[in-house]
């Protein structure tokens, strides 16, 4: 047997012998470096790059991202470390000895602008075709090392069919540069597993299980990969051109519904920081743009919370009274149509669990295309829904052949946050000098409740605002109604809140303590599902699972880039925007009280809405034959 | 695949994850060892090995598709493998490829009806100073020349 010591290694490929320190407990404790002559000190183990950037040193990245693990494969981040004959990736370098590095010799620029060159002479197309044109990372890399031509050739014939069979997500691998933040998302920070790196050296290319196109595998359609990819490989399913034809139209009455996560980033696409919400300049544009009817999603996010919650309602009762065994507790929520098309892929034997509730932008298209067409006196056929939402999965979503609930297909197009700013831009509107107005009657006023649903543990919050009163008669005890154990950005959220002196129609529930479930990202889900295949869930009685990071708000279209600390600040937006309504309890809306008394005359979960505003699901199951 | 077909190699795979381990590191000789038995590694055992290994299917079909000695069509039960790189190309490959060829009617990358031979180039063998290099199953054969080559293809059952 050879040993491993025997074989000659190659001086090249020796291992790096990292110099231990000294003292082992100086794990934790600070290294000193020396960065371009400069002395810093940081905490061992931190990467160059993270060290860098403390000290204001800019280094490109390509491949790597915050939100995702490190890669180290595109090496845009090569710096020189004194002692090493190559040069080294500072994303992947951890500093664990007092090294030396330089981040601007000739060796350094020489390389880089060699990467650079490398990866354009494979990227297929020109940048003035291009939808992320200004906003690609390839293409601000290649401005900053001043590329004015393709050292290396440059691929003149596309390699690969663009994949447009997805209703969410079109994959152009001619555009891929192989960073693998795409895999990176998908397998670690979603843990869905769709892509992957197929093949190997220069056929190498991102792909599905047996290389099947998108809508045939395992896809959520959540879109993460979208907002993670820095070039224009991977793109949402744009039906803007469809939009417009039908806005021209004069016959056609178009009626859109704007969700809350859009309202709170679309001012990104325009230049403005992270952190404000654009609600009422987004409703002038709307209709500059020549939208007929500008309504708020959130009308029917109440409603979903209505539904929803009689439903748990219903289903506590038959748990606590009747003692039914086949009632499934807890209650899952059914907002996220990623995280949908995730449990019917994944766990459709727990396809019970779930509330049958539609999410917000269906009931939407459904209440639109029966009531509103009644109350207006419009025919059906003419009214045409468009969804702004951050989300790609809403495309897929529409497009499921059992959303027809109106005798129409529900809602008509599902639109993300960028190509509504697009959009917006075409129209030569410039949204934040706009004025601002109110959405359009008879669903012009949303509650607070349903504005939250744009962050992650929004909807338990609206959910227990309206039950919490429902079963006691009370608010709930919160100051400001605020409910912190449903806000933040921890994985999964676990609190509860006790039902006492109960109204008489709910005292079956009276000193019952509500257990609560608050996670996002699928990564999360898959770990309460497991919880719950464990049977720990047993005492819990209603879980909110959102399958993107961050809720809708980091949604799969939303604007690009993403990271957590953006997430917060949009989250921020939008809890600042709700304290500010008059109503925030889902049912202290008027419209809800209206529709209810004339239109779902039979009440919440009655059998029009459950005609209307409830769905049921397919067990899709994870084989791929 | 009939029912029966798919439980048989659902019970060998987990045969094999038991023996190996169903940690990562065992996926390639829980690969190699399902390649060897079934000449290809299918569509079905693919997820199979995912789904008791706790991975996700495309990360085995990554792994397949970057070690060619991996397949997922079915091969014949004798892999014929030519060397095609520079040095064999020099010592008279051509000569033995178009013997070859025409031997057993098949062109590279295919293989016979009746599923004895499948045949595929390969890149160096590191038999340079004695091309043309062949590789069948796990032998090499050295310095051929057209004649051999056949004898050798006449050989294999």
């Amino acid at each position: 047997m050879l040993k491993r010591e025997n074989i000659r290694i190659p001086v090249s490929q020796q291992a790096l012998v990292i110099e231990k320190p000294i003292d082992i407990t100086t794990i934790g404790g600070t290294v000193t470096i020396q960065i371009n002559e400069k002395k810093v000190f940081v905490p061992f183990g931190t990467t160059i790059l993270d060290a860098c950037k403390e000290n204001q040193i800019h280094i490109p990245t390509l491949c790597h991202h915050p939100d995702l693990c490190i890669a180290g494969v595109c090496r845009i981040c090569v710096v020189e470390v004194e002692g090493l004959r190559t040069l080294q990736t500072s994303c992947s370098f951890p500093v664990t000895s007092p090294i030396k590095i330089h981040t601007s010799t000739e060796k350094v620029r020489k390389a880089r602008r060699h990467i650079i060159d490398l990866l354009l002479s494979e990227h297929y197309g020109e940048c003035y075709s291009c939808f992320r044109n200004g906003n690609c990372e390839l293409q601000s890399l290649a401005k900053e090392y001043g590329v004015d031509g393709y050292s290396f050739g440059h691929i003149l014939e596309p390699k690969y069919k663009v994949d447009k069979s997805s209703a969410a997500v079109i994959r152009d691998m001619n555009k891929c540069i192989l960073c693998k933040r795409c895999v990176r998302t998908c397998i670690d920070l979603q843990e869905v597993g769709v892509l992957e790196a197929i093949n190997r050296g220069h056929e190498t290319h991102v792909g599905t299980f047996l290389d099947k196109p998108l809508a045939d595998v395992i896809c959520i359609n959540c879109g993460q990969c979208i907002n993670r990819c820095p070039t224009a490989a991977l793109r949402a399913n744009d039906p803007s051109d469809e939009i417009w034809n039908a806005i021209d139209d004069p016959q056609k009455h178009v009626v859109i519904q704007t969700a809350p996560s859009p309202r709170a980033a679309i001012g990104e696409e325009f230049g403005i920081e992270p952190g404000h919400s654009f609600t009422g300049e987004l409703n002038t544009a709307l209709r500059r743009i020549g939208f007929d009817k500008v309504f708020d999603t959130n009308f029917t996010a109440d409603l979903t919370i209505m539904e929803e919650g009689t439903e748990l309602l219903r289903r506590l009762k038959k748990a606590v009274v009747e003692k039914d065994s086949s009632v499934r507790l807890p209650q899952f929520t059914s907002c996220s149509p990623g995280w949908i098309k995730f449990i019917e892929h994944f766990y459709p034997e727990y396809l019970d669990y779930l509330s049958s509730a539609k999410s917000p932008q269906q009931m939407f298209g459904a209440v639109i295309k029966t009531f509103y067409a009644k109350e207006s006196k419009i025919d059906p056929a003419d009214i045409i829904t468009v969804a702004l939402m951050p989300c790609a999965a809403k495309k897929f979503e529409c497009n499921r052949p059992e959303m027809n609930a109106s005798g129409f297909k529900d809602v008509d197009y599902g639109l993300t946050t960028r190509e509504m700013a697009k959009m917006i831009r075409e129209a030569g509107i410039h949204l934040p000098e706009m004025p601002k107005s109110n959405f359009d009657e008879p669903f012009g006023n949303a509650s607070g409740a349903g504005l939250i649903f744009g962050a992650t543990g929004g909807v338990m919050e609206a959910a227990l605002r309206t039950v919490y009163e429902l079963v006691t008669g009370r608010e709930v005890p919160f100051e400001n109604l605020r409910i912190e154990s449903c806000r933040g950005f921890e994985g999964i959220k676990q609190a509860s809140i006790k039902l006492e002196n109960c109204v008489e129609s709910n005292n079956f529930l009276e000193g019952v303590e509500l257990k609560f479930i608050v996670a996002h990202g699928t990564a999360n889900a898959k770990k309460v599902m497991e919880m719950l295949q464990r049977g720990e869930l047993s005492d819990v009685h209603f879980v909110e699972i959102m399958a993107c990071p961050g809720g809708c708000l980091g949604g799969g279209g939303q604007p690009i880039p993403t990271s957590e600390e953006i997430r917060r600040k949009r989250a921020q937006a939008i809890y600042e925007e709700e304290e500010g309504l008059p109503v925030r309890k889902s049912h202290e809306n008027v419209h809800i009280k209206y529709i209810y008394e004339n239109f779902l005359t039979d009440g919440p979960c009655g059998e029009l809405s459950h005609k209307l505003l409830h769905t049921h699901y397919t067990k899709r199951g994870k084989y791929i034959s | 695949m009939l029912v029966v077909e798919k439980n048989n190699l659902s019970y060998e795979i987990e045969r094999m994850v038991k023996e190996y381990g169903s940690d990562r590191q065992s996926l390639l000789q829980i690969l190699q060892a399902v390649q060897k038995k079934y000449k290809h590694i299918s569509d079905f055992a693919q997820q199979e090995i995912a789904r008791m290994m706790n991975i996700h299917p495309v990360e085995v079909y990554s792994v397949i598709s970057f070690y060619s000695f991996l397949s997922t069509e079915p091969k014949g039960r004798n892999i014929v493998r030519l060397c095609k790189t520079i040095a064999c190309d020099m010592a008279g490959k051509d000569a033995v490829e178009t013997a070859v060829k025409r031997e057993l009617g098949i062109s590279f990358g295919e293989t016979t009806i009746d599923q004895r031979v499948s045949l595929e180039y390969t890149n160096c063998l590191g038999m340079c100073d004695e091309g043309p290099a062949m590789l069948i199953n796990e032998k090499v054969y050295t310095h051929l020349n057209p004649e051999m080559a056949v004898n050798i293809l006449n050989e294999i059952k």
